[in-house]
């Protein structure tokens, strides 16, 4: 089991380094793939199937995402000569991290040893109080509800960003014949030539 | 299915080949029903309003990728879909506000009901589809936004060289 785990954990190590390191973009994107593939294995073993689930679907989004974005440029690889005073100044940033954390890790507590007592009491009562047998859930939108609307407005914001800045007209001037119309597509767009995928 | 839209699905033109579009349309109910399960059960099993949600968006962004955006836009629009996300955000906030009525905010004020049932555990489920909503719409408005937003204008910009 542990021994699996290491192995895992190895593998998303050599991926990241494989993702940063290699010319091809579609390799680097499939790279970061494995990671997060790798990733919600782990989370299933240690016994998060939500996260695990959650982890899978948004990998498989992101990788369609960005295979669908790096192979319609033109330019699928980078040609990048190497600073030498940036190598030099990350690798000084890495050994302080290193020194730091090896001076955190000696206060941190046994894995799988619960920090805080309030998650005792989320698995006491939980069922009990929200009728609600998993308990992932029950913490997510009863007991700290409040925290996921934050999140909801967290993605709202950043649709909203995107859309702003993707769409190139407002919507106002949506109705103008206009040869560059871009942005939201209505029917007359759709009967254009615009080809398939 | 009238005929225009059946030679329009088979047109090769639009979308991916033949043999993609086959094993779509066989997947593409699969991945429905499980998505509207891990919404439904959300409370009862792993999995909840995110992440099926993502697995709708899912459903939809594979329509849209093998059928070409014509179909996919038709069943979907992103004026629809961004009506969806708002409605899904508000309907996440009504149920808080709701929560008033008992007492104090996104306090789960209806019954709880027996244990591992399908309609229990109060307003968790309710709260789960409204996120349901919200991530499905969400997310297929990041796809396309990001993928057809994006092609339009560089096509534009392809026929401005020539």
């Amino acid at each position: 089991m542990e021994i699996f785990l290491l192995i895992l954990t190895l593998i998303m190590v050599i991926g990241s380094i494989i993702a940063i390191e290699t010319r091809n973009l579609l390799s680097s994107v499939i790279s970061v793939g494995v990671v997060g593939f790798c990733l919600s294995i782990v989370f299933l073993m240690l016994g998060a199937p939500d996260i695990a689930i959650t982890q899978v679907v948004v990998e498989i989004l992101i990788l369609v995402i960005l295979i669908r974005a790096t192979i319609t440029t033109d330019n699928t690889s980078i040609e990048k000569h190497k600073d030498t005073f940036a190598v030099v100044t990350s690798l000084i940033f890495f050994g302080l991290f290193l020194i730091f954390a090896f001076l955190a890790v000696q206060e941190i507590h046994q894995f799988g040893d619960p920090l805080m007592r309030v998650s005792q009491k989320y698995l006491a009562d939980g069922a009990k109080e929200t009728g609600a047998t998993n308990i992932v859930t029950s913490v997510l939108l009863d007991y700290r509800a409040y925290d996921t609307i934050g999140e909801a407005t967290v993605l709202f914001t950043s649709i909203v960003g995107a859309f702003v800045i993707l769409r190139r007209r407002g919507r106002k001037q949506r109705k103008e014949k206009d040869v560059e119309k871009v942005g939201i597509l209505d029917d007359e767009d759709i009967k254009k030539d615009f080809g398939g995928f | 299915m009238n005929r225009d839209i059946d030679k329009e699905i088979h047109n090769e033109a639009h979308g991916m080949t033949s043999i993609v579009k086959t094993v779509a349309r066989f997947l593409m109910g699969i991945i429905f029903i499980f998505g509207a399960y891990i919404i439904l059960y959300g409370h009862l099993t792993p999995g909840g309003g995110f992440a099926g949600g993502i697995i709708l968006a899912c459903g939809y962004i594979l329509l849209t990728m093998s059928f070409g955006k014509e179909i996919g836009l038709r069943k979907l629009t992103d004026n629809w879909a961004s009506i969806l996300d708002n409605t899904g955000a508000l309907l996440f906030l009504v149920i808080g506000l709701l929560g008033f009525t008992a007492g104090s905010f996104f306090l789960n004020f209806l019954g709880k009901g027996n244990i591992f049932d399908l309609f229990s555990a109060g307003t968790i489920p309710l709260n789960n589809i409204a996120i349901g909503i919200k991530v499905l719409a969400s997310v297929f408005a990041v796809f396309i936004a990001l993928s057809i937003f994006g092609r339009v204008v560089s096509d534009y910009v392809e026929d401005e060289e020539v």
